[in-house]
């Protein structure tokens, strides 16, 4: 690594008190060199964000770095001043934030934003302020850059705000690109939008890119190089091609096998069983043995050595023993407990029918609050689920999604259209009526956190549905059902004596289902249920609901972004778009053969772990219309990359493709005769 | 923009009219316009006549809410409550319980108030933010910590004894200005000095407290990280980025007392002897005046009501983000 | 016989709630935890000793009876005194009995004012006369008076240094057998200040306090060590019973208000539509009228009302009692405003959230609802706002005495302490003493409870609690 131009040695930072420190950065080592792409891959907690605002030193007040060396081409940047670092910052080294919805000053425009870090660091003196702020836009592609850069960010959307936030980055024309969840808080058209400005802006200006990512797939999309972290130390590195085809430390093998994919569907995901552990605590051996399948007795009594083979280097006893590890695509062998001759024998009729539903809320203006138009939050949705199945509902975020899971259960009440539920028509349901049947269907929401009373013992949270159901008649009964569904969900039965904060995120899913369970549901609206865990921990909840559904024959209305979750755990799947379903159908039809070109530009959006299978991503431009005022015709054209001129003036038919299979669009319902429709 | 002004004047008018109703209720139905006389002339075994001219001479004779005795709209506007809380809507004060005419009493008292009050307020501000500002920059420091004890010690202390401490330190001790007293013109200054010192003083303790609170609130969010990543150094960051963003509830908070200021402080007024609208309404209490603390009740809930007006619009001004619907 | 004011009656409810709360929080972690917290800061823990010594003499100050009297007629029936004694006048009844003519200072000898005054062999003349009680004792004040308070002040100081040390060595040993653990190890960490608890500032704040009491208590027999009134009363008596007068205010207030603020705040928020509108409608109106005006108006009303209807009332006491719960209540008016607004806006955050979607989707009922997920989680706006406004209250009572819209003239209170004493403060030499003990004694409650009330609001509302 001598031509390395940053190079962190035994990088160690502590937060919080001196008496309790964490741990956050345990003596980290590792090099960038000019033009890369570094990525650090980890998951939530496990100080990889930590690490990069170290080599800013832009860390929180209680943080502080307590050893090692950071070179930054010729200097020690742990030594500089705080003036000297003030020019490295922006300057030779530029970062970008996960969150470009609050990490924008809401109370300056775009050009002020930007002129600001070109003052700091300024260029050649020939051209003007403003000439400068409007090239830069223009590099980041954000269209009509005259017009934006007088706006403030709550005119933009999040994609743009992080093309914003990549502008003043690039103000300072940085070596080092810093990355932290560049993504995340993005859709996934969107993400690949910036995934790929990021790479041609490393083309152009030569700049090494340090990403900071939990996603495999956005890994596999950029990296040069990479580094596994886990519980503030790296574990292994290696190079992008030998890493995903054969990765050597366990940790890394299970990230990988727990990812849900369609191939795995039959069976049941691997899991990394527990949760990662406190980085307050001290370690004796191995941070990864307590969870780790292939420990030793030497994993737990000592820490590992790097072992060194070329440009791999991994941080595991296995390999200083010279057990090597076999290949990741070994065929897996768990099998699935579920007979999936039972999953198939479907009642007939739909548990659920849903038809036309509507949620529209008024937007009000002028002297007397007169509507002056709604919002289409949904808009005319068909839905139906059959008993012991899983329907997925596939959007990316605002296309209303959730407001159907919720206006199913009558938590809003729709404004048109009817949802059937097992032969009652829930919209015309009285309240108590409605009440008695509500525990027929449940809802798990998306945030483990906020989804639970903080002040209510588990053992009451889950207790809550049987009492306002009069079930389990005395306290006693009531406690026994409690510890019953604590076990089906995998938790101790003396859980139900602890407050919900002690536990950890996927704990808690775990209680958010017990607590939809106690009641015996029909149907369980899961409002993307995984997609605030980490993937470990999701691969443990989909294994649990996927045994549920085998168990007690429930239906699933899965909500969610996650193609991979989708192509492991649906059956049927619905893509949204702006408040429409635009295509439905099974989950082989819609994922392999993708009919409409929103699903297809969506599924190719999304990134993939092997490069063989690496798909041309079909770019989409600009951002989702507003729901307030969608576009004429079809509310996809402006976007679409085959809009013809029908697209622009009606609203497409619904045509079928195949028994199952239905999409909006007029690519189909010009010819019929030619059901293909398009080649992909 | 015109149309949310309009609308919001207009949500003023039930709750102009619920405050009327109110302060009827309390100053003519809890007590009866005899037991109103009969306090007013100050013995209990007061004679029915007297009673009687003093309400014919104060226009309190009248049935409350309906006079059977009048003909046609009389019979509604011939009463107390059309007399003394309907006319009020036009800001017709009508006159006062010893005779003088309110509507002219208020225009000559207001301006002492605001003479006192504004420099008390802008002074207030400046020095707020500037101590504010000098304890976020050194946070986490022993100047911090006791910035804060100094702020908590300050704002328990009564405000009556800033103003005795600050009459007897400058006034009796150092004879630096006139106790109490106004005068116009220039003259004012010598005056005014006392009671705007105290005044600013006295706030010190809160305010400072209150806007490192906003400070810091800011400065733990995302955008000052970004802003510090840019490179740019910790005064512009406070500067330019910080102080933006607090400004916007300091900001709103001040136009919402704004109107307000027209009514003056009662303590502080009736201490130095200033002829305000502060020391007015004391006067009209100590003296048990009921229509003029009918009038100033009135007053100061229109004042509030276009204190909370101003504050929506000064949103719209200040933070770029809130559009007026 | 016992004499139960209303105001009494509302204080020892007010204990009741407090001791319920307090045994309910025991059980329950989460509302354990932030007191925990509170228990860490040595100067919440240090304001709470001072707030406790307020608190007791103020409850003391609140049980009233009728003293019976001795006569000689028959015993069947037991004459009660006209005048209503608290205990705290009982235990006090040295410094209430002993009152001077009229303006003295602080451990005079003499009065204030010149008086003339026969002398034995005929002549009159003018002169500062000696006080009846104060420095009663000595003969020659001016040469042994600073000698003998130093000597009172020494011998108290190590009476209450004694007492203290029992006090001490009690609870150490009373916590040690709890905890098993030895007296001396105990001793130890709570000299380091590595307890859990911050007990190193308590019985440090404590030692002061019972030194000063012990001093306060000892001088004030042989002297009026703030001075006498304009007619002879003790100051520090009475700036001792002010202290009722000040947590009356700053707690009954609370009281009052509470029930209106969390209902309709919660109300509002949690059902929305007409409900919403009229109870925005109602704390937007009473809002609109500045406070001190609608308290101005409202005790002006009252003054009228006391006036015409003097006789319905058995005592002065009674009548001013009244007016002081009257004042409560008004200030609750205009103070519930503000914490029904907060609740409002916390119960609709509330009413979105998850956890409250997932009740409602398994069928709960609104009022368990109300009860089960909202009261718990705005419990602590409502602790924080209390007593955050308590500081604010006894404040405004000087205020508003002050104005003359406070408190009863007649009542003991600081307000109304400084409102005489304003009266003095043209005369040459100046009678400060009355505005001094005032200043003491408010001064130290007020930052008491502001320090304890910044501890409570970093424990319980973390989002509050910002790092620099």
């Amino acid at each position: 690594m001598s031509d390395a131009f940053v190079s962190v040695t035994g990088l160690s930072t502590h937060l919080g008190s001196d008496a309790r420190p964490i741990r956050a950065v345990d003596g980290i080592s590792f090099g960038i060199e000019k033009g890369e792409t570094f990525a650090l891959l980890g998951e939530s907690g496990c100080g990889k964000s930590i690490t990069a605002l170290s080599l800013m030193r832009l860390l929180p007040a209680s943080g502080r770095i307590m050893s090692g060396e950071v070179r930054f081409g010729s200097q020690d940047l742990l030594r500089l001043s705080e003036a000297e670092m003030r020019v490295v910052r922006g300057g030779g080294m530029a970062m970008i934030f996960q969150e470009p919805m609050t990490s924008l000053n809401p109370v300056l425009t775009i050009g002020a934003q930007v002129s600001e870090a070109l003052r700091v660091h300024p260029r050649d003196t020939a051209t003007t302020d403003v000439k400068h702020v409007l090239d830069l836009l223009h590099a980041v592609r954000i269209p009509d850059p005259e017009k934006r850069i007088n706006e403030y960010p709550h005119q933009l959307s999040g994609g743009m705000k992080q093309r914003v936030m990549i502008a003043m980055a690039l103000a300072g024309q940085p070596d080092l690109l810093i990355a932290d969840e560049p993504t995340t808080a993005l859709d996934v058209t969107i993400q690949a939008q910036v995934l790929d400005l990021m790479k041609q802006l490393q083309r152009q200006h030569g700049m090494a890119i340090f990403l900071i990512t939990h996603d495999l797939g956005v890994v596999a999309e950029m990296a040069d190089r990479i580094a596994v972290m886990y519980a503030g130390q790296i574990v292994e590195q290696a190079e992008r091609e030998p890493f995903f085809s054969r990765p050597c430390h366990p940790y890394s093998r299970k990230l990988f096998e727990s990812l849900p994919t369609m191939g795995k569907r039959h069976q049941a995901l691997h899991v990394i069983e527990g949760f990662v552990p406190s980085l307050q605590t001290r370690f004796e051996g191995c941070r990864f043995a307590p969870r780790c399948d292939r420990a030793m007795n030497e994993c737990h009594e000592r820490a590992p050595v790097w072992h060194v083979a070329g440009t791999r280097k991994v941080l595991c006893h296995l390999y200083t023993r010279g057990e090597g590890v076999t290949r990741r695509n070994e065929p897996l062998s768990v099998p699935m407990s579920v007979d999936s001759a039972t999953r198939l024998a479907a009642e007939p009729g739909p548990l659920l029918e849903v038809r036309a539903l509507q949620v529209h809320f008024p937007i009000e203006s002028g002297l007397f609050k007169r509507t002056i138009g709604h919002v289409r939050a949904v808009d005319g949705v068909d839905l139906a689920i059959r008993s012991g199945r899983t329907l997925a509902l596939v959007g990316e975020s605002g296309c209303g999604k959730t407001t159907i899971g919720k206006s199913i259960l009558q938590l809003i009440r729709p404004t048109g259209g009817s949802v059937r539920f097992d032969g009652a028509e829930l919209t015309s349901l009285a309240r108590s009526e409605l009440r008695r049947r509500r525990s027929d269907f449940q809802i798990i929401f998306q945030d483990p956190y906020s989804s639970m009373n903080p002040r209510m013992l588990v053992g009451d949270i889950i207790a809550e549905g049987m009492k306002a159901k009069s079930a389990g008649a005395t306290p006693e009964r009531r406690r026994a059902r409690v510890e019953r569904q604590l076990q089906q969900v995998g938790l101790a039965a003396d859980s139900a004596a602890r407050y919900p904060h002690e536990f950890s995120g996927g704990q808690r899913q775990r209680i958010s289902i017990a607590r939809a369970l106690a009641v015996e549901p029909k149907l369980i609206i899961c409002d993307e249920p995984t997609s605030a865990l980490d993937v470990s921990v999701q691969a443990q909840i989909l294994n649990l609901l996927r045994a549920l559904q085998a168990e007690f024959k429930i239906s699933y209305l899965f909500i969610t972004h996650n193609i991979s979750v989708v192509s492991y755990i649906a059956d049927e799947i619905a893509i949204m778009y702006l408040g429409r379903i635009v295509e439905s159908g099974t989950v082989g039809d819609v994922l392999l053969h993708p009919q409409h070109p929103y699903t297809q530009a969506l599924l190719s959006a999304v990134p993939t772990l092997d490069s063989e299978t690496r798909r041309q991503v079909i770019r989409l431009e600009g951002d989702i219309p507003s729901p307030s005022n969608p576009p004429t015709g079809c509310y996809f054209h402006p976007r679409c990359p085959k809009s013809m001129d029908t697209c622009r003036q009606r609203y497409p038919r619904r045509s079928k493709i195949s028994e199952q299979h239905f999409v909006d669009c007029h690519l189909h319902t010009r010819d019929e005769s030619h059901p293909g429709g398009l080649k992909r | 923009m015109i149309a949310y002004i309009v609308r919001r004047t207009l949500y003023a008018v039930p709750i102009l009219i619920g405050v009327n109703l109110l302060t009827f209720v309390l100053f003519f139905v809890v007590n009866t316009p005899d037991d109103i006389a009969r306090s007013q002339l100050g013995d209990r075994r007061v004679t029915v006549q007297a009673i009687d001219t003093w309400k014919r001479s104060h226009g309190y004779h009248k049935p409350l809410f309906f006079n059977e005795n009048a003909s046609g709209p009389g019979k509604v506007t011939d009463t107390v409550f059309f007399d003394k809380s309907v006319r009020l809507f036009g800001f017709d004060f009508g006159r006062s319980d010893s005779g003088r005419d309110i509507s002219y009493d208020i225009g000559q008292r207001m301006w002492p108030s605001l003479a006192i009050a504004v420099p008390t307020l802008v002074v207030g501000i400046l020095v707020n933010i500037t101590f504010g500002l000098v304890i976020v920059f050194f946070r986490g420091t022993y100047i911090d910590f006791w910035g804060v004890v100094t702020c908590v010690t300050l704002l328990s202390v009564s405000s009556l004894f800033y103003i005795i401490g600050g009459q007897y330190l400058l006034s009796k001790l150092f004879h630096l200005v006139p106790i109490s007293g106004y005068d116009t013109g220039v003259n004012a200054f010598k005056f005014l000095l006392l009671p705007v010192v105290v005044g600013v003083i006295s706030g010190i303790g809160s305010g400072t407290r209150w806007y490192r609170t906003l400070f810091l609130e800011e400065i733990g969010k995302d955008y000052v990280r970004t802003a510090r990543a840019k490179g740019l150094s910790e005064q512009v960051v406070l500067f330019r980025h910080v102080l933006r963003n607090a400004l916007i509830p300091i900001l709103t908070g001040i136009v919402v007392v704004l109107p307000l200021l027209f009514m003056g402080s009662l303590i502080v007024e009736s201490f130095f002897g200033v002829p305000g609208l502060g020391s007015y309404t004391i006067d009209a209490i100590q003296r048990q005046d009921f229509a003029i603390v009918r009038s100033m009740v009135f007053l100061g809930s229109v004042l509030y009501i276009i204190g909370l007006l101003l504050t929506d619009i000064s949103y719209t001004v200040v933070d770029p983000r809130v559009r007026l619907q | 016989m016992l004499v139960l004011f209303w105001t009494d009656a509302l204080i020892f409810l007010l204990v009741g709630v407090v001791v319920v709360f307090a045994l309910y929080a025991r059980r329950r972690e989460h509302l354990r935890t932030p007191w925990r917290q509170v228990a860490r800061s040595g100067v919440a823990m240090g304001s709470l000793v001072v707030l406790g010594f307020y608190v007791t003499i103020g409850l003391l100050d609140s049980v009233h009876f009728r003293s019976a009297l001795h006569t000689n007629g028959d015993h069947d029936q037991v004459q009660y005194a006209n005048e209503i004694l608290s205990v705290f006048d009982w235990l006090a009844a040295p410094l209430r009995a002993r009152g001077e003519k009229t303006y003295s200072a602080p451990f005079a000898a003499y009065l204030y004012a010149k008086q003339t005054i026969d002398l034995p062999d005929g002549r009159q003349q003018r002169q500062f006369p000696r006080l009846k009680y104060g420095a009663r004792h000595l003969h020659h004040p001016e040469t042994e008076k600073t000698a003998d308070i130093l000597v009172t002040a020494m011998f108290a100081a190590g009476k209450g240094l004694v007492v203290w040390g029992v006090l001490c060595s009690a609870l150490i040993a009373g916590l040690g057998k709890r905890r098993q653990q030895t007296f001396r190890s105990l001793y130890a960490r709570m000299c380091a200040g590595r307890t859990t608890t911050r007990w190193r500032s308590m019985l440090f704040t404590l030692g002061v306090l019972i030194v000063i009491a012990f001093v306060a208590a000892d001088l004030s027999l042989k002297y009026h060590i703030f001075g006498t009134d304009k007619v002879g009363e003790d100051v520090f008596y009475q700036a001792l019973k002010s202290i009722r007068t000040g947590l009356v205010i700053g707690t009954l207030t609370a009281l009052v208000m509470l029930p209106f603020a969390v209902l309709l705040g919660i109300m509002a928020g949690y059902f929305g539509g007409w409900v919403d509108d009229v109870i925005q409608y109602l704390y937007t109106t009473l809002s609109s009228i500045p406070g001190v005006l609608l308290i101005a108006a409202a005790v002006l009303i009252l003054q009228v009302y006391l006036d015409n209807h003097a006789d319905e009332f058995a005592s002065a006491a009674e009548r001013a009692d009244l007016r002081l719960l009257f004042l409560c209540l008004i200030l609750g008016v205009t103070s519930w405003t503000s914490l029904c607004r907060y609740l409002r806006g916390e119960t609709l955050k509330l009413r979105g959230s998850d956890y409250i979607q997932a009740a409602t989707a398994l069928g709960v009922r609104h009022f368990t609802i109300i009860t089960r997920h909202i009261l718990p989680n705005v419990m602590h706006i409502v602790l924080i706002t209390v007593v955050l406004d308590f500081s604010a209250l006894v404040l405004a009572e000087a205020v508003l005495s002050y104005v003359q819209i406070g408190v009863d003239p007649t009542m003991n209170s600081w307000g109304n302490m400084i409102n005489s004493a304003r009266l003095e403060m043209a005369r040459e030499p100046i009678v400060w003493w009355s505005l001094l003990s005032a200043f003491i004694f408010m001064f130290s409650l007020v930052l008491a409870a502001n320090l304890f009330s910044d501890a409570l609001r970093d424990a319980f509302d973390p989002r509050l609690r910002v790092q620099g």
